[in-house]
């Protein structure tokens, strides 16, 4: 569904020096497949999502979904941001809408469509209120329906639980799986939380820094549907282990 | 008030110093139909130099934010309107345009407008950047982005540039009167000081106090009751 092929990212800072941000990235995502990205800063989990998403383009080698070359956004896809980032003018509802608005293709269904899905996230009757009233997990909840409007194929998400606590996190990282589960679409999350990678994946992709490029993929063998439960299985422990394995080196990560 | 009309009293300050209230408030009541006829004048001055700052305003804002190279040549200019001093500008503009309304609302507009472009540039600027990301995610055209995106999130900065506008409106509009006018409460302060009626200057000073401080305030409550939302979020 989504392939990067060979796809390098280099950014130019306002000195002139150039920095690579991703390097020779190859990567296959399959319809529906749930994959994470995660690494230290600086290792371009972002520019990946962001050449996913069209927001850039890769200099060298391609990305594409669905075998089209991605050139600009496409409205198969949707994104959610680290920070919700609604708009403080407009009302919940006006929120969600806003992508299927800015598309043209606001309905009487696509309304419907909405309500449907901020009921679905636990958002039902807060229609009319502004983001303001609302507490930053809500607000998140929100900033996932109005990427899900448009009904995309595609959901990037980038860090999108990171601004938030740790118990609204687990809360929301099981709703994201429950509404994939009946929604299923090809998602693409970035993280630096390991347990939330190996939570929520099939695939994580850990990536190293200082160029950006994917020191592995580690497929995760946990059964579906998933619950914090499974954070004793020894196949938890075993990929997690493995994740801070490539990040960290052969540094030992033992307080002394 | 009541301090000030004692120390006149007890300390027996000329009333061709400082007047009392009670004889400013004579000269009002006395004067009611001429203070009333400059202050309409006036107010015009001030309004249609202040729409004339939000019409020229807004659009040289846009061009600014949209076009960098354009912006390097623009600033200067408008750097350039803002140093030159406005009294001195004043006779050179009514040469240029005439001895009527225009000269004055240009001055009003040359004082009140620069504030005003610099906080809509800087609210049109400030914009998130992921916000702009999601408009373009949801395919918005430069268009769309501007009014729908960039536009609502300056909202809090356009009133507070309206804010320092309504004010320095004022403030242009008297000192246009000084220079060139046969109506207005600037020009009713330059003659009425000159014939030592300073009962009147006072009186024409205090009604332009009145209408500066009820003019920001109606920008106040335009702000509070249109857009309810730009408070919260700007304190």
């Amino acid at each position: 569904m989504i392939a990067f092929e060979a796809a390098w990212k280099v950014f130019e800072a306002r000195s002139g020096e150039l920095t690579t941000a991703v390097a020779d990235i190859s990567l296959d995502i399959a319809k529906n497949e749930f994959v994470c990205l995660v690494g230290p800063s600086g290792c371009g989990k972002s520019t990946l999502l962001r050449l996913a998403a069209g927001l850039l383009l890769p200099d060298r080698g391609s990305v594409s979904i669905g075998g089209e070359r991605v050139r600009e956004p496409r409205s198969d896809t949707g994104i959610v941001f680290q920070s919700p980032t609604l708009l403080p003018w407009a009302t919940i509802l006006d929120n969600v809408l806003f992508p299927a608005k800015m598309m043209g293709v606001a309905s009487p269904e696509i309304q419907e469509r909405a309500k449907a899905l901020l009921k679905l996230v636990g958002l039902e009757g807060l229609e009319r209120r502004f983001p303001r009233e609302l507490s930053g997990g809500m607000q998140q909840r929100a900033g996932i329906c109005r990427a899900l409007i448009h009904n995309p194929a595609v959901l990037l998400m980038d860090e999108p639980f990171g601004a938030l606590d740790a118990l609204t996190r687990e809360e929301l990282t099981i709703e994201l799986l429950r509404i994939w589960t009946t929604q299923p679409k090809t998602i693409l999350f970035v993280t630096h939380s390991i347990p939330e990678a190996v939570m929520l994946a099939d695939r994580v992709v850990v990536m190293s820094a200082h160029p950006g490029r994917v020191a592995e993929v580690l497929r995760v063998d946990l059964p579906r549907p998933r619950s914090f439960q499974m954070e004793s299985a020894d196949e938890f422990h075993r990929c997690t282990q493995r994740v801070r394995q490539l990040i960290f080196g052969d540094r030992t990560l033992q307080a002394a | 008030m009541a301090a000030w009309e004692i120390a006149c009293r007890q300390l027996k300050v000329p009333g061709y110093l400082v007047p009392a209230p009670s004889a400013i408030w004579a000269d009002v009541t006395q004067k009611y139909g001429l203070i009333a006829g400059h202050t309409v004048a006036t107010m015009r001055t001030v309004l249609l130099g202040f729409a004339a700052s939000i019409i020229i305003s807004l659009p040289l804002a846009v061009v600014i934010v949209s076009t960098p190279l354009l912006a390097n040549t623009i600033y200067p200019l408008l750097v350039l309107t803002q140093s030159i001093p406005k009294v001195a500008l004043a006779p050179v503009l009514v040469v240029l345009l005439g001895t009527n309304e225009m000269p004055r609302v240009v001055i009003t507009f040359l004082v009140a407008f620069f504030p005003l472009v610099l906080a809509i540039a800087t609210g049109l600027n400030g914009v998130p950047a992921e916000l702009i990301e999601l408009g373009r995610v949801c395919r918005a055209g430069r268009w769309q982005e501007l009014v729908r995106i960039r536009l609502p999130y300056a909202i809090p900065f356009i009133f507070s540039g309206l804010k320092a506008a309504i004010t320095l409106s004022v403030v242009g509009a008297v000192v246009a009167e000084f220079v060139n006018a046969d109506r207005g409460l600037g020009y009713l302060i330059v003659t009425s000081t000159a014939f030592f009626q300073v009962a009147t200057a006072w009186a024409a000073l205090i009604v332009l106090s009145i209408i500066g401080i009820v003019l920001f305030q109606v920008v106040v409550i335009v702000e509070r009751v249109f857009f309810p939302w730009a408070l919260s979020s700007s304190s």
